[in-house]
């Protein structure tokens, strides 16, 4: 099976309602070691997502003029760092697939592959600095194996999905190297990181989506 | 949670059009996205400064738009660094035509929504430099950080470049002296309680009446030490004593001391704390030129302080004395 415009679309509803429900715990997660407005951000940024994309013709798009459209949102709407990371993730994410009508497995691992790459370009993290990039980086590496062994869409984003989960508990023991965060220094362990949390929450959205 | 609001949602977007009735004479505003603009933009043939972030530091940075200092203003939600576009329009509507420079804080939010920003005005044919400040002793500026924040030291860079672009500096020597500036100023704050942002409801980090933060930001981040409460002697040396350890400053400087209240801190505390800190730069023999006290880059009610110290120059001197005519600074 594979994954179309209006595939995208529902991914992208599924994902923006797992981030309504999860605003206030990811507001919780920021202000332990950030300022306290990662869930307002995101939830901010996934209503206009939700909105935008709602007004395309899903019918005569492609997946990836989809994505572009929820990138261009999510820059112009969320604000703080996770604007411009998300809205990167997904904008490379869209160049990746920009001439598929359809998606397979391994395009959609290199979608994502090509979104952790935007991240990392814009944000300068690696693996262990406690960021996003924890849980994204996993998630691409087995979203890529999961590809090679002949997963469908849905099959790749379950795989991610799992992996990012594991990466998101990963950056709890972890001393905040980037972002705001890192501020704290030696007082940023202990804490879940709700970058990694929230990328997480969507990749299971979507993956729950593509089931 | 206790604030005068109606809805966390629409915080920023009621409070900037309060202050556009309530200063119709110094500025405009645009909304959506929101912009607060000096009533005369745009000026021909002189630099546009403009700076912005997350709301909830007021004055800074919307009190600081006028003659002599920021061409325009960009908020963001509370804490919350503007969007590209904002910047964007900001950077449109008060170009005269002899570019711009952008006064960014350091936080990670900023620097990258500013830079997006920067991009798309350079792909429009702008010329647009961007000056970063980053004050504060309490970070250590190492790669295991996102560097030193930006705090109250932005209010020196800001008037400082803004005087020289009123006097009709090019934007290669305004950028130049903001960045002298940026070199010369640093920062510490402190806090005896946290801010609530709106949206979330309730404080950021909870403190014992027993206990402060030591070094703490702007956004309600909890700082790098929290230690039992002194008095304000020792307050006052626990945040001189990293400023003037880190340039360094010491005999014979001359420097602007900026006595800074968080927002919650009473002028009957802060010149209190103003006071001691004059005598302890006596003590060190740094002379003490020029003086701003109050609150001017706060962090919602988060009651403490910050002092910023910038080492003078005649240059400096003269710019911090050249005429301003804004919101929150008028002389």
């Amino acid at each position: 099976m594979s994954c179309t415009a209006s595939d995208v679309v529902e991914a992208l509803r599924s994902g923006a309602a797992t981030v309504a429900e999860h605003r206030d715990e990811l507001v919780r997660l920021d202000r332990e070691i950030g300022d306290a407005d990662h869930g307002e951000n995101m939830d901010r940024g996934f209503r206009a997502v939700l909105t935008a994309v709602e007004q395309m013709d899903v019918d005569s798009e492609s997946p990836g003029a989809v994505l572009k459209k929820a990138a261009t949102t999510l820059i112009s709407t969320v604000g703080g760092a996770s604007g411009p990371l998300y809205g990167t993730a997904f904008l490379r994410a869209a160049t990746a697939v920009t001439d598929l009508d359809e998606l397979d497995g391994s395009a959609v691992a290199g979608a994502l592959q090509a979104g952790l790459e935007g991240v990392t370009a814009r944000g300068k993290a690696v693996t262990g600095d406690k960021t996003m990039v924890d849980a994204l980086s996993p998630a691409v590496e087995a979203a890529k194996a999961a590809a090679a062994s002949g997963e469908g869409p849905s099959g790749v984003l379950a795989a991610a999905s799992d992996a990012a989960h594991q990466g998101v508990a990963a950056t709890e023991p972890l001393v905040a190297r980037k972002g705001r965060a890192s501020y704290l220094g030696e007082r940023s362990a202990g804490h879940t990181d709700p970058g990694a949390r929230s990328t997480a929450l969507l990749l299971s959205a979507f993956a729950r989506r593509q089931a | 949670m206790k604030k005068i609001i109606n809805e966390p949602a629409t915080v920023v977007a009621d409070a900037v059009r309060g202050m556009a009735l309530a200063h119709p004479d110094l500025l405009r505003v645009r909304h959506d996205p929101s912009v607060i603009i000096r009533a005369d933009a745009p000026v021909r043939g002189s630099v546009a400064v403009v700076s912005g972030g997350g709301s909830g530091h007021e004055p800074l940075h919307g009190g600081f738009v006028g003659p002599g200092m920021l061409s325009a203003a960009v908020p963001g939600e509370v804490f919350t660094s503007p969007t590209p576009d904002a910047v964007q329009a900001a950077v449109s509507e008060t170009d005269g035509g002899t570019g711009t420079l952008l006064v960014v804080k350091n936080y990670t939010g900023d620097v990258l929504n500013f830079e997006t920003a920067a991009e798309l005005a350079a792909a429009d044919g702008l010329d647009v430099r961007t000056v970063v400040v980053d004050d504060d002793v309490a970070v250590k500026d190492s790669t295991h950080t996102a560097g030193r924040r930006g705090v109250g030291g932005t209010v020196m860079v800001e008037k400082i470049a803004g005087a020289a672009a009123a006097r009709g500096d090019d934007l290669d020597r305004c950028e130049e002296l903001a960045r002298r500036v940026v070199s010369r100023v640093r920062s510490m704050g402190m806090a005896l309680s946290a801010p609530t942002v709106p949206h979330a409801g309730e404080p950021s980090f909870t403190l014992s009446e027993h206990e402060m933060e030591i070094g703490i930001g702007i956004h309600g981040e909890p700082g790098r030490h929290r230690v039992p409460l002194e008095n304000a002697d020792g307050i006052v040396r626990r945040l001189l004593d990293p400023i003037l350890e880190d340039l360094p400053f010491g005999d014979g400087d001359e420097v602007l001391l900026f006595t800074n209240s968080m927002g919650g801190t009473p002028p009957l505390e802060l010149y209190l704390a103003h006071g001691i800190a004059e005598s302890v730069l006596a003590e060190r023999g740094v002379q003490v030129r020029r003086r701003l006290v109050g609150p001017f880059t706060t962090s919602l009610e988060m009651q403490g302080m910050s002092l910023t110290l910038l080492k003078l120059d005649d240059e400096l001197l003269e710019l911090w004395d050249a005429p301003v005519h804004t919101v929150a600074l008028r002389w």
